[in-house]
């Protein structure tokens, strides 16, 4: 069911919609697409109780803001990130991240910066846009046609489901979802060969600085030049990248590939990011640090097992909470009222 | 039979979630066969085999097929062992695809790069256009963009090198050559490939969401000369959807 409609007032610096990915179509040059932090995107979701892999708004910079155009709406934030809602009966409330909130026709959602980098918004029932080849993630390079396939504009609107339910408890995460910090793990290749030992050394050896030259598509970092074998080296036959492949073209400055990126590419894969670490790579601000680890395949597997199991046990800690100013009558005479006051000022 | 010794592929991780195997690094029919070879026999496989439930996507390139997993769903040990040793033993067989006969038009404003390539080759512009309509391409490999074809087979007397400075807006539908290689853009974008025609053909077409993308690899393909106004009612019979894509197989009225 979607009769809830929010209308995009501002679309902001890098916000899209996204989801978990368009798959089954590299072979024909689409790119993968979907949300850089799934942890991050899904937990967002949870908060709703929405289905996994419901497309969700992705913030990587600021200025978005939103109208409520039907609904009532409800909304979650996920990341370092916060918005300010203009209630259309007056007045003004917070939105912080890791809880829901219900907004009702009229309602303003402004949201602010996403401080680390990358922020998840997601609304009830999920972005009910048209999918477009199983997916609902923008990817505007792909000549996709609507909201997919370009950057949101002022008008656009973001059919979503209304949130009907009576229940007035909303939902929260008590702790932060955090990345692990630590070296970004690695598998070397899988043209590790197109490099001097030293070079390959001196990958996981030495610092990198993430540039401000970065999207969707990649990531370039600044360092030492790392060497090939030969000048003809830092050129291959193109052959198949994913996201978190490390491509070294000659100047040997190593770009990052992200989700958005072509499906094939003719620089030569010192080393690919492996799937645990891809979340952090969205949070890579401009100057900051990172250095590599090379790990096998299988502890590969292990981080990302872990991660998962981490995760899903951190949802278990979700908790339903009255919001201030909703008096719940029942618990007011059904029970001793507890020390404090109960706020009913907004 | 002139029969070349084949080269062992090679297993590589491309991180923890894709298995590239790799026939060679060369550019060649014979390579990109064993490629597309190992791709029809995974396609196979993927409708049988409990091992391959966890493949997301298989990628043909010029020398290699990628094959991507779900890495907590599959036994990626195992898959790698049987990609390897299923590349091990194919190869043998010269599969082809579809065989299309494209058009395409030499109209002055769609190919700004004929009359330097012309000079540069000591050609006339007719002679060039010749040559490159009685080229059958062979498509190594779509990537770049949605549906965009790369396509071996310009006889090296045609070969010219991409522009020092590329297009900052290479219109849709160009056809444009590099080194040895023939390409169409399907969509507006910067590129540095010199410029010899245009298409009315939609190389990528969302309405057909089963192939979005008209080219496989494996596709052969021929061009054939339209005049402009051809060109003009062919590109709006496309727009309309009502250009069936089946027009362009060679096959077509053959038998």
């Amino acid at each position: 069911m979607t009769t809830g409609l929010l209308t995009i007032v501002q679309p902001g610096i890098g916000t899209t919609v996204q989801d978990g990915g368009r798959h089954g179509h590299r072979h024909e040059g689409v790119a993968v697409s979907g949300w850089l932090d799934a942890p991050l995107a899904e937990a967002a979701n949870a908060l709703l109780g929405n289905s996994g892999g419901a497309a969700v708004l992705e913030l990587r910079g600021l200025g978005t803001e939103l109208r409520v155009s039907a609904g009532p709406v409800r909304v979650a934030l996920a990341g370092h990130i916060s918005a300010k809602c203009l209630l259309a009966e007056g007045g003004l409330s917070v939105l912080p991240a890791w809880q829901s909130q219900t907004l009702q026709v009229g309602d303003r959602l402004l949201l602010g910066a996403a401080e680390t980098g990358c922020a998840y918004l997601a609304v009830s029932g999920g972005i009910a846009l048209p999918a477009q080849l199983g997916s609902r993630s923008s990817n505007w390079r792909a000549g996709l046609q609507g909201v997919l396939g370009r950057a949101l504009r002022p008008g656009d609107l973001l059919p979503c489901s209304s949130w009907t339910t009576t229940d007035p408890k909303q939902w929260r995460l008590p702790t932060p979802w955090a990345l692990p910090d630590g070296p970004m793990r690695v598998l070397l290749g899988p043209q590790a060969d197109h490099f001097r030992s030293d070079a390959v050394a001196a990958f996981l050896r030495d610092g990198w600085e993430a540039s401000a030259e970065q999207d969707r598509m990649g990531l370039r970092l600044r360092g030492t030049p790392l060497v090939h074998t030969r000048p003809a080296a830092a050129d291959i036959v193109s052959d198949a990248v994913t996201a978190g492949a490390i491509q070294v073209p000659a100047n040997g400055q190593p770009i990052v590939l992200l989700t958005d990126s072509q499906t094939v590419g003719g620089y030569p894969k010192i080393a690919t990011v492996i799937r645990a670490d891809l979340p952090r790579l969205a949070h890579l601000r401009p100057g900051s640090r990172v250095h590599f680890r090379a790990v096998t395949a299988a502890q590969a597997r292990q981080a990302l097992q872990d991660q998962r199991d981490t995760w899903t046990r951190w949802l278990t800690t979700r908790e339903a909470f009255l919001p201030p100013g909703f008096i719940n009558e029942a618990a007011l005479y059904g029970s001793n009222l507890i020390s404090g006051q109960i706020r009913a000022d907004f | 039979m002139n029969t070349t010794a084949l080269q062992t592929p090679r297993l590589l991780a491309l991180g923890d979630a894709a298995w590239t195997l790799e026939f060679g690094s060369d550019i060649s029919t014979a390579t990109n066969a064993r490629v597309t070879d190992l791709a029809d026999q995974v396609a196979r496989l993927r409708q049988t085999e409990p091992l391959f439930a966890a493949v997301t996507d298989v990628v043909p390139t010029f020398r290699s097929l990628t094959v991507h997993f779900d890495p907590l769903a599959a036994d990626a040990d195992r898959l790698g062992e049987r990609l390897l040793a299923l590349g091990q033993q194919g190869g043998q067989v010269l599969r082809v695809g579809q065989h299309w006969r494209l058009p395409v038009c030499f109209e002055p404003s769609f190919a700004p790069d004929l009359p330097r390539l012309a000079e540069a080759k000591g050609l006339t512009e007719t002679e060039i256009i010749g040559k490159l309509l009685n080229v059958e391409f062979r498509v190594y490999v779509i990537g770049f963009q949605p549906g965009f074809p790369y396509m071996g087979g310009l006889p090296p007397e045609l070969a010219m090198p991409r522009l020092a400075s590329p297009r900052q807006r290479v219109p849709a539908h160009s056809l444009a050559v590099a080194g040895e290689m023939c390409a169409v853009y399907p969509w507006d974008s910067p590129g540095g490939w010199n410029l010899l025609g245009r298409t009315p053909v939609q190389l990528f077409d969302l309405r057909l969401a089963e192939h979005p993308a008209m080219l496989a690899v494996g596709d052969q393909v021929r061009w054939y000369a339209v005049p402009l106004a051809e060109y003009e009612r062919l590109r709006q019979l496309g727009q309309a959807g009502q250009l069936p894509r089946e027009t362009f197989l060679e096959t077509q009225g053959a038998t």
